[in-house]
């Protein structure tokens, strides 16, 4: 094991050196960036150039990479041009509003996808089913911008229900301590706060969770229904076993194992749904910060290491599912 | 790699299973069969054939030219009301001042336009990376599945979005290059494992024994019997392929050409824009989306249940 | 207070023990400081994150909002205008030659640090800018090296030295005389810091790291100036900024305890959130909510208009785009009243020249080219430019205040460019990936669109910034005739002579060079809820908060 993770350590280290290498030579061969975007329109020309020979742009690219690789494998990402804190700082705070939100997406994703596809598939082609299908599938047609608007528009105007944005009522004094809200306020036991930041979880969340809900109980329907149809539950079924019996040993055991994998592989389409996500909601974490240094600002520090971040957390969550994967089911062994 | 790649792979490599077991005639006939007792997959393909006649049949189906700018309609036109239905506008007016319902008309044409090269253009290179690595083998090979790996590794959304970040120029094609680039690895994984399994098959096997020239084996043998799994998964790629449109043009990093009537420019834009003023701006087209990204995802599951051998009873 | 519900409930809960006081304020005598203490909180929804709370280091609108709250200039504006009134300065006034400049500082005037503002620590601050180190620092002070021309050994530089004639008395002289003043003292960029706490969080120290850089804790944590609040914290988890009631304030205190400035970027999510009752105040309403939100009974408060959208003409690229009836034929071509009907956010009027009319030097009586396609299509063919196919560069990813929505402009001229026979070749460009360079360093377009808000009451700010030198964006040395008359407009020191001048400049610019056509003027708006008073919407979008209280 220790092996196994040593070795993807050593992967990891080459591969994210080679993309950040990539990134910054596409990046300088881009039009306009940062020098157009820290300068406002009202600069000089003498301005321009004081600010180009300040961040070194004049230098030769190689001296330029030079600089920048150390920066790299020193941890030093650089400044956000549109706010000038280090990049490391905003991505770190940016990073756990991101969590809260995702892991709240899949355990109303999990919490109800399950169950309504297990139901699904215990009433194979009855209404329930044939209602489950058709909602699933529209769940996965929607564009979930759209569906973050109408429940915006539905939920937070005329009825005050929830609230429009933010992850915090304005002007709330709570105390940051991990950075996740809900949890801060566990552990401060500021239980207000914890239950505000709760409320304003709940749109977000049921937004981000649409499409990982469809697919989930799509999954764990076809799979409960292979399950039933595999001889061994016909067996048991046969041998006159109670239903709950099979239900809990071989039914739900069994199918769960495909359902595992779907809930890793939705974690890509987690961080896909929360960029879209977070600006309906104006929450902020790391979908809003790549919209924000995509878009109108040309961040291109911030860029470069939201991209080498989605690189590494995209290899870690890949390790985590291989090793969670090897320990529900001893078969699979981890190469 | 990883078991999350492994799994996106291994469902694509069934799918290549399916269809290359399915690879006989009267078994694809069987397939085909199940296809059209299917009544999903059928409504699908209700919705996608509506959908294309709307879409060819545009400019003899829409009232007006998308593009103009009626007076009768920038007369009571300001940027807070948006005049509703009139006399030969049936669904009133867009925020320029042009005939909404010829927009939508045509923007069946345009989203089949951006879906359908989207979609291509991913088969294109895929099916071009998944040949040469099939066909040559070796460290080709290697080097190929590498590179498809990392790429099927990222969300899909998050690569074009970063793809239209570092495009130096933003146009529809910038849009349509980002949504197509996703698919890229499917297509290439999938044309390969296909074009393994064949190369072992029967047929090839004999037409290699007659002498035939290898160029010839894949281009008239094993491509051609590789296209049913390449179909099922453009089926299915299209509706992903319309949504990311959609969500780009939401982003800002759309295609900017709001000349165009593309279903998803016109949601992520005006209608996110006028939803207050004119909630059918972002209805329309809304549901249009979905109505054409469900009948693919129909067709397309249907498609890929039809072929599961397993339902060969 | 952490829950909303509570919070809301609290609020009533002020709301009617205020309201009981002032009903039976004859029962209570507990001695309660009512009216100032109890001042509550206002909320602001800005639309994007400031850089930093030095006001020399910035040049944009939402940064200015806090530090204009923190800080004051020597000059200032009316509220709700662009005149000039006295601020840290009663009074100032300059000799014959425009060079030097004396102003009579306000007595009793204390920094948030306690110390004392005088003429030394306005000289402190003029020195400061003046000797400033390095070119990374050099490099942000943007708006300083447009008005002062550069820095200590350089030729251009425009300060020469500031004396302290006695404690309320500072004497500023310059090399020579620039019409940018004193309008340019009022600029939020020159506002006055506490010289003490510069030196003590060392604000001078910028430092680049990586593409970006690095500001001192002078910058980041204690903004030190003498305005009517105080820095109370940016909250950056949330987007919150908040100041504090200066209590020592010099002038009127400011009549709540708090004020939050809250970042929303999304115009629809400020909407939203005023609705919902979260905030009191958002700057910058989709132009298409204002109308729904007055009906609403919500306060739209819009700017006087002080800004200008222009669609730019470079006559480098293509021959025909020199002579002077092809770009009348292209001001013909814009049905400019239609896009101002269709397009224009409330309050919108037609440009006829590069200023709006309360700015020195407006001339009423420029030609017009009121829209004619006939008129357009003669003078195309009279200069032998039929078929004309131009390049026309439009920004996306950005909103302006004169131009909200880019893509919809550029597809309106566009469309009437056409229909003048003009072909059109749109090329999107983002705003800074692209758009700027394109057009401003390379001048690569036809035709573009861009525009501008005004900094201070001068027409050399809006004609001189666009026409006053060799620009790329319209073809570099186009017309020297223009940039000398200009030039000699902007060097005028007595000021009916400057009126009269640039009168001039602006008739020329409209009938003889013509090296842009104006759009419109497009006044920005504010949304309050009923229960704000007293919030001035400024034209330089320099809203000042002590005024506003929150009634109910």
């Amino acid at each position: 094991m220790v092996r196994v993770v040593s070795r993807r350590l050593v992967q990891l280290s080459v591969t994210l050196i080679a993309l950040m290498t990539l990134v910054f030579f596409w990046l300088r061969s881009l039009p306009g960036g940062p020098v157009d975007a820290l300068l406002g329109e009202r600069a000089t020309p003498q301005t321009r150039e004081a600010l180009i020979r300040a961040l070194g742009y004049d230098q030769p690219i190689h001296v330029q990479y030079g600089h920048f690789l150390k920066n790299v494998v020193t941890g030093n990402f650089g400044n956000s041009i549109r706010t000038g804190e280090p990049v490391t700082d905003v991505i770190s705070r940016a990073f756990p509003a991101t969590i809260e939100l995702a892991l709240a997406a899949i355990i109303i994703a999990v919490g109800l996808g399950i169950p309504l596809g297990y139901l699904a598939a215990r009433h194979r082609g009855r209404l329930l089913d044939n209602a489950t299908i058709v909602v699933t599938l529209i769940g996965i047609s929607i564009p979930i911008f759209f569906l973050g608007y109408l429940l915006k528009d539905w939920l937070t105007q005329g009825v005050h229900l929830f609230p429009p944005s933010g992850r915090i009522s304005t002007g709330a004094d709570n105390t940051d301590v991990t950075g996740f809200f809900v949890l801060d306020g566990i552990l401060t036991r500021e239980w207000d706060a914890s239950a505000d930041a709760l409320w304003h979880l709940v749109l977000p969340a049921v937004t981000l969770a649409t499409i990982p809900l469809a697919i989930i109980v799509r999954i764990t329907r076809a799979s409960v229904l292979d399950v039933l149809d595999e001889d061994y539950i016909r067996t048991a079924d046969a041998k006159g076993l109670r239903n709950a019996t099979i239900r809990k040993r071989h039914v739900l055991r069994n199918g769960l194992l495909p359902v595992v994998t779907t809930i890793g592989l939705q974690t890509g389409a987690l961080l896909a749904g929360a960029v879209l996500t977070e600006k309906v909601y104006n929450w902020g974490g790391l979908g809003t910060l790549i919209t924000d240094s995509i878009s109108g600002s040309r961040d291109y520090p911030v860029l470069q290491a939201l991209i080498l971040l989605a690189a590494v957390v995209f290899i870690v969550v890949n390790l985590v599912v291989d090793l969670s994967y090897a320990f529900i089911d001893p078969r699979v062994r981890v190469q | 790699m990883s078991t999350l790649a492994e799994h996106k792979r291994r469902r694509i490599d069934e799918l290549t299973a399916r269809t290359a077991e399915a690879g006989g005639v009267s078994l694809l006939r069987d397939a085909g069969r199940r296809l059209l007792r299917d009544p999903t997959a059928i409504a699908g393909a209700v919705i996608i054939l509506l959908f294309l006649i709307v879409a060819i049949f545009a400019p003899l189906v829409a009232p007006h030219d998308p593009v103009q700018r009626f007076p009768e309609l920038t007369k009571d036109l300001t940027v807070d009301s948006v005049p509703g239905a009139t006399a030969g506008h049936p669904l009133g007016s867009d925020p320029l001042g042009r005939d909404f319902a010829s927009r939508m008309i045509y923007g069946a044409r345009q989203t089949l336009f951006v879906g359908v090269l989207a979609t291509l253009i991913g088969l294109l290179f895929g099916v071009l990376l998944g040949a040469i690595a099939g066909a040559v083998g070796g460290w080709v090979d290697v080097l190929i599945m590498r590179v498809t790996d990392v790429m099927l590794a990222l969300p899909s959304l998050l690569l074009a979005i970063t793809l239209v970040a570092l495009a130096s120029e933003s146009t529809q094609w910038t849009v349509i290059i980002a949504v197509a680039v996703v698919n890229v690895p499917i297509f290439a994984r999938l044309l390969r494992g296909s074009m393994l399994a064949q190369r072992e098959s029967d047929h090839v096997l004999a037409a290699r024994a007659l002498g035939v020239k290898r160029r010839h084996i894949v281009t008239r043998h094993m491509l051609p019997n590789s296209l049913t799994a390449v179909i099922v998964q453009a089926t299915l790629t299209f509706a992903v392929a319309i949504l990311d449109a959609a969500a780009l043009s939401f982003l800002g990093l759309g295609d900017p050409d709001i000349n165009r009537a593309e279903w998803g420019l016109m949601l992520g834009v005006d209608g996110v824009r006028y939803l207050e003023v004119r909630p059918e701006l972002a209805y329309y087209p809304a549901v249009a989306i979905i109505v054409v990204a469900l009948g693919f995802t129909l067709l397309g599951e249907g498609m890929r249940e039809a072929l599961d051998p397993k339902n060969r009873r | 207070m952490r829950a909303p519900r509570t919070a809301i409930a609290a609020g009533v809960i002020a709301a009617l023990t205020i309201g009981v006081a002032g009903c039976a304020e004859s029962d209570r005598d507990n001695g309660e400081d009512q009216g100032n203490a109890s001042g509550g909180t206002f909320v602001f929804a800005g639309a994007g994150d400031p850089k930093n709370f030095d006001p020399i280091f910035n040049d944009d609108g939402e940064s200015f909002r806090p530090i204009r709250q923190m800080y004051e200039t020597l000059v200032t504006h009316k509220p709700g205008t662009a005149e000039l009134t006295g601020g840290l300065a009663e009074s100032w006034s300059n000799d014959p030659t425009g060079k030097v400049w004396t102003f009579k500082l306000r007595q009793g005037v204390k920094f948030h640090d306690g110390t004392a503002l005088d003429a030394t620590a306005v000289c402190a601050n003029f020195d400061r800018w003046y000797n400033m180190k390095g070119e990374a620092a050099q490099s942000q002070m943007i708006y300083y090296a447009d008005v002062f021309g550069g820095f200590a050994g350089s030729p251009d530089a425009v300060y020469d030295n500031c004396k302290a004639q006695d404690a309320s008395t500072a004497v500023v002289t310059m090399t020579k005389y620039k019409g940018a003043f004193p309008g340019a003292f009022a600029l939020t960029a020159f506002s006055i810091a506490s010289p003490a706490a510069i030196k003590q969080y060392d604000a001078d120290t910028v430092t680049q790291n990586g593409d970006s850089f690095s500001y001192s804790a002078f910058a980041t944590e204690h903004p030190t100036g003498t305005g009517a609040f105080t820095y109370g914290g940016w909250n950056k988890a949330t987007g919150e900024i908040t100041l504090n009631r200066n209590a020592d304030y010099w002038g009127e205190k400011a009549k709540v305890d708090k004020v939050i400035i809250k970042v929303i970027k999304d115009e629809n999510t400020r909407k939203q959130e005023l609705r919902a009752g979260t905030v009191q105040a958002i700057d910058f309403p989709a132009p298409a909510d204002r109308k729904a939100l007055a009906d609403e009974g919500y306060e739209v408060l819009e700017r006087p208009a002080f800004n200008i959208l222009y669609l730019g003409i470079n006559q480098k690229n293509n021959p025909k785009l020199k002579d002077l009836r092809v770009r009348q034929a292209i001001a013909y071509a814009l049905n400019r009243a239609q896009l101002v009907q269709t397009k224009g956010p409330g309050g919108s009027v037609v440009a006829d020249q590069f200023l709006p009319d309360t700015v020195l030097g407006y001339a009423p009586d420029v030609q017009k080219y009121d829209y004619s396609v006939d008129k357009a299509k003669a003078l195309l063919s009279e200069a032998g430019a039929t078929g004309l196919t131009l390049n026309f560069y439009y920004p996306t990813e950005v909103s302006r205040p004169y131009m909200p929505n880019p893509q919809e402009i550029f597809t309106v001229l566009a469309n009437d460019l056409q229909a003048a026979g003009i072909k059109v070749n749109g090329v999107p460009r983002p705003w800074n990936g692209g758009f700027k360079d394109d057009v401003q360093q390379f001048g690569k377009q036809d035709l573009h669109i861009l525009g501008w808000t005004g900094d201070y009451n001068d027409p050399g700010n809006f004609v001189g910034t666009f026409f006053g030198r060799p620009k790329v964006e319209f073809g570099d040395d186009a017309m020297t005739e223009m940039f000398t008359a200009i030039g000699k407009a902007d060097a005028t020191v007595d000021q009916a002579a400057k009126r009269t001048a640039f009168e001039q400049v602006n008739r020329d610019l409209a009938a003889k060079w013509l090296p842009a056509v104006p759009i419109w003027h497009a006044p920005p708006a504010i949304v309050t809820t009923k229960e704000v008073e007293g919030l001035v919407p400024s034209p330089l979008t320099a809203e000042e908060f002590d005024t506003v209280s929150i009634t109910k």
